[in-house]
């Protein structure tokens, strides 16, 4: 009995200094972001807490007619629907080629695609906003080849937001590539021979073993990508600062610029947890869904 | 045949992957001007090292990549020691309340970082630690995702070599020190990783905290420059180069257990 009592205050003592580093910086922020987001929090409150004052729903109300936010909103949802989706799409894709048995040089096809997951976001934003330069970038130039006319990628808002999907598909597919392969791996290979036996073929075994067999990979899948796009930041903030017209202006790079160059604080913590409660109910969903088809 | 398409059509793909990095490293190699014509050119005629030069003398980035190499080594200390005690704690401690502490750890992982920003801007300056080092090295102290990654390695350690030590006199920190580290080391060069990349590439919050050029890391320091060269991409390419290759060269080193950390980080979600 002796012995519990210390390696239970043992376990105490070896949780206290990461318990206490998220209680304090994270625990604490997240809680204090909902009261802010009830006040008026603003430049003038900066140097002094007290002048902030509680408004009650106000920032939320604000918000509902923003139409810098509906902008901002219907831009995050956009990108997160189309570059989710197809990102997702390219990385089975590559995940089931690269699963070939008798591929060879499969370590150095996967090291390969995987690259820019691993670089630094805002030096790839940096390289990719001269690879769409409307006159001397590489891309325009490539196109002309197929006989696409100049585009002006960044520049025009029509093809902003699309370019910026198109670098993020880039950017990320290696990564969900790498999690299809570890759950292509775990599916039974007699699935696969009993199915031949039985005379199916590569698309039926494709529609009725692998993709039922990595369901809960997908869906693992499907919400972390969701999750990382939604807060979709750096990518609008280097190539298009939000624009042409805000055609890119995504949720956070709105709160960071009411947050942290108007200093409306308050308004901004409103706008944190607007995304916070989208994430949430996004991936309610998603687990919904998945539940439902389970079930089918 | 159908081999022969598939092998075409990845290493294609593979091209297209590498194209953006291919460029950049050229572009970086150029004169002033250079990358800026048409037809685009692909190799430099005349390698030169003056864009490398220029950053390192007159726009002082090797202040920035200071920061950044501090920053990233001091966070990825720090947090392998915080994450290990406590995954160590939850996987082979029972206490009360444990299960239901780590789940509602866990389930906090949904809560987007972007949330705390602004009260923990609020907090590290009422402190005056804005435009410190303290301002990134803080809130990167301990992270949900590292104890969860540690308690699931640490949990496959066989109990009766903890309890033999135990018989044998050992303190529980010994254990900690001699057992069980020496046993996660995998799991804990595959954090190493995650923590140093997590740390070297990230944007937001060095952005908001860090307010001086000096204090910069490379990431931010490079968002800025791009503000005053954007006619310049010869310079720019020459500073992405730095920003990426030390974490390029990282990961290749080590891509074994990176590439088996995300894995593991997938089973359980």
């Amino acid at each position: 009995m002796k012995l519990k009592n210390s390696t239970t205050s043992a376990a105490y003592i070896f949780l206290t200094p990461a318990l206490s580093a998220i209680f304090i910086f994270f625990f604490i922020p997240v809680l204090a972001a909902f009261i802010m987001s009830f006040t008026d929090f603003d430049i003038y409150s900066l140097s002094d807490f007290g002048r902030a004052r509680f408004i009650g729903f106000d920032n939320y109300l604000q918000l509902f007619n923003d139409p810098l936010f509906w902008k901002a909103l219907a831009n995050t949802f956009y990108y997160v629907l189309i570059a989710g989706p197809l990102s997702i799409f390219v990385s089975l894709s590559a995940a089931l080629l690269l699963n070939d048995k008798l591929l060879k040089f499969k370590s150095i096809f996967r090291l390969t695609y995987f690259m820019p997951v691993v670089t630094t976001l805002v030096a790839v934003a940096i390289v990719w906003r001269f690879i769409y330069h409307p006159k001397f970038g590489i891309l325009n130039y490539l196109l002309g080849f197929f006989g696409i006319g100049n585009i002006d990628w960044l520049g025009d808002p029509h093809y902003a937001l699309p370019a910026i999907i198109l670098m993020s598909v880039w950017k990320n597919f290696g990564y969900n590539m790498i999690i299809f392969i570890a759950g292509l791996q775990n599916i039974p290979e007699y699935l696969y021979e009993a199915a031949t036996l039985d005379g199916a073929n590569k698309w039926q075994q494709f529609k009725n073993i692998t993709l039922p067999m990595l369901a809960p990979t997908t869906l693992f899948i499907t919400i972390i990508t969701m999750i990382g796009f939604f807060q979709v930041f750096a990518e609008p903030y280097i190539m298009t600062q939000g624009g042409p017209l805000d055609s890119t202006l995504s949720i956070v790079l709105y709160m960071y610029r009411e947050g942290f160059r108007w200093w409306n604080m308050g308004y901004s913590a409103a706008i944190a947890f607007v995304l916070f409660l989208i994430i949430l109910i996004a991936t309610i969903i998603q687990f919904k869904i998945q539940k439902k088809s389970a079930m089918l | 045949m159908k081999k022969f398409l598939l092998y075409t059509f990845l290493i294609f793909t593979a091209f297209l992957t590498l194209l953006p990095f291919i460029w950049m490293l050229s572009a970086s190699l150029m004169n002033d001007g250079h990358a800026s014509v048409y037809p685009p050119r692909f190799l430099p005629d005349a390698t030169t090292f003056i864009q490398y030069k220029r950053l390192f003398t007159r726009l002082n980035l090797s202040r920035n990549f200071f920061n950044s190499l501090f920053l990233s080594i001091t966070v990825t200390i720090v947090s392998l020691l915080f994450n290990s005690l406590a995954g160590f704690a939850f996987a082979k401690y029972k206490f009360a309340g444990r299960d239901k502490l780590f789940n509602i750890l866990l389930s906090t992982m949904i809560i987007p970082a972007q949330v705390t920003m602004l009260p923990l801007f609020l907090m590290l300056k009422s402190f005056g630690l804005i435009n410190t080092y303290f301002a990134i090295i803080i809130p990167g102290m301990a992270n949900v995702f590292g104890i969860f990654l540690i308690r699931q390695y640490v949990m496959s350690i066989p109990d009766s070599l903890i309890e033999a030590a135990r018989i044998e006199g050992a303190s529980e920190f010994q254990i900690y020190r001699k057992i069980i580290l020496p046993l996660a080391t995998p799991i804990l060069v595959t954090l190493a990783i995650f923590s140093f990349l997590g740390t070297w590439n990230d944007f937001l919050w060095p952005l908001i905290s860090l307010t001086d050029n000096s204090m910069y890391t490379l990431p931010v320091a490079l968002a800025n420059l791009m503000g005053e060269h954007t006619q310049d991409p010869e310079l720019m390419m020459a500073g992405s180069v730095i920003t990426i290759l030390p974490v390029l060269i990282i990961f290749l080193a080590l891509q074994k257990y990176y590439i088996k950390g995300i894995m593991m980080g997938s089973v359980k979600g």
